[in-house]
């Protein structure tokens, strides 16, 4: 794992939701930096704006008002500059459609909703080290599809 | 009778460098303060005799040595899942006879240094192999499971959806449905 701190991004327009990403993301032993957009909106603006650092993998609510998971992906998909970010979509749907669309539609990643803590912290630890495999060894990223 | 010395240690030890990398006949860039760039590659016993020319002058290899042979491993496993027409029985047994390591010692350097198994590498790196296979739509699942040394396609599917969280057949129809769409959007 890299000395630098791994950059993440997260868009949930839940408090508490983002309040339990961000304790899991402490409490793993990966080293992170956790920055947090309350909408869709909010999103595209930080994505798009000019000399904002951006993030390696990018962890987006589906379900959020103004502007949903599914239309930012849509969005994120066409823009160029935004191509190497790994966008892990979590939702609380875990039908096999839903999930398929999904990556479909360019997703990387696709989490369903645990509802306990310890969970959390789980799936994010190995989304991370999965995540870490494809920015350095070589995996081909247009077949980088990880349910959890 | 007395001396008084002025030095630069950044000088002195480019010149350290400069001698000992030639003595290995090693060709190497000097970065700058520290950091040093190896122009070919060089085996974990030329690794092992540098650092024991360089530690004479209280220089030391910073973890290199780690990261070169897990590498190495990586490189190894990667030619064994890609390049092997039928991967080994045993992975152990494959890996330590390529690097000329006890598995036990390559086991535990790789764990050190990347957070994950040897073990679970090479799952991964099987499955991105299975994809690879998938995708070109020239293989049933029973022969890429045959190619990837699984018992049965049942065996192959399971650990398929372990490591990627969705079933071959999943992965085959998001596929397809994306190459659909880019060919729709041409």
């Amino acid at each position: 794992m890299p000395k630098e701190p791994i950059h993440i991004l997260l868009a949930d327009d839940d408090e508490d939701d983002r309040l339990f990403f961000k304790e899991a993301f402490e409490e793993i032993k990966i080293n992170t930096r956790v920055q947090m957009v309350n909408d869709g909106v909010e999103l595209m603006n930080f994505l798009t704006r000019e000399g904002n650092h951006l993030p390696q993998i990018l962890f987006l609510d589906l379900n959020m008002p103004r502007k949903t998971g599914i239309d930012c992906l849509l969005e994120i998909k066409r823009m160029a500059h935004l191509k190497d970010i790994a966008i892990a979509i979590y939702s609380t749907s875990s039908s096999e459609k839903d999930i398929e669309d999904t990556f479909v539609q360019g997703a990387n990643v696709y989490i369903k909703k645990p509802s306990d803590f310890s969970m959390l912290k789980k799936i994010l630890e190995q989304v991370i080290t999965i995540n870490w495999q494809y920015q350095t060894s070589g995996l081909n990223r247009d077949n980088y599809f990880l349910s959890l | 009778m007395k001396l008084y010395l002025k030095f630069d240690t950044n000088i002195a030890l480019k010149k350290i460098i400069q001698e000992q990398f030639d003595k290995m006949q090693m060709d190497y860039n000097y970065l700058g303060f520290a950091e040093i760039e190896i122009n070919d590659s060089v085996s974990s016993v030329e690794m092992r005799k540098l650092d024991d020319c360089l530690n004479v002058y209280g220089i030391q290899i910073v973890e290199n040595q780690k990261s070169v042979l897990v590498q190495k491993i990586k490189d190894t496993i990667i030619e064994m899942v890609y390049k092997e027409d039928k991967l080994p029985i045993s992975n152990s047994a494959y890996l330590s006879d390529k690097l000329k390591q006890r598995y036990g010692y390559l086991s535990s350097i790789f764990t050190e240094i990347t957070y994950t198994s040897i073990e679970n590498f090479i799952l991964l790196q099987k499955a991105e192999r299975a994809k690879q296979l998938i995708s070109t739509n020239e293989f049933t699942f029973t022969e890429i499971a045959y190619t990837l040394n699984y018992s049965s396609v049942a065996h192959f599917s399971n650990q398929f959806k372990g490591i990627t969280g969705i079933t071959p057949s999943s992965f085959q129809r998001i596929i397809k449905k994306r190459r659909e769409n880019s060919s729709n959007l041409e």
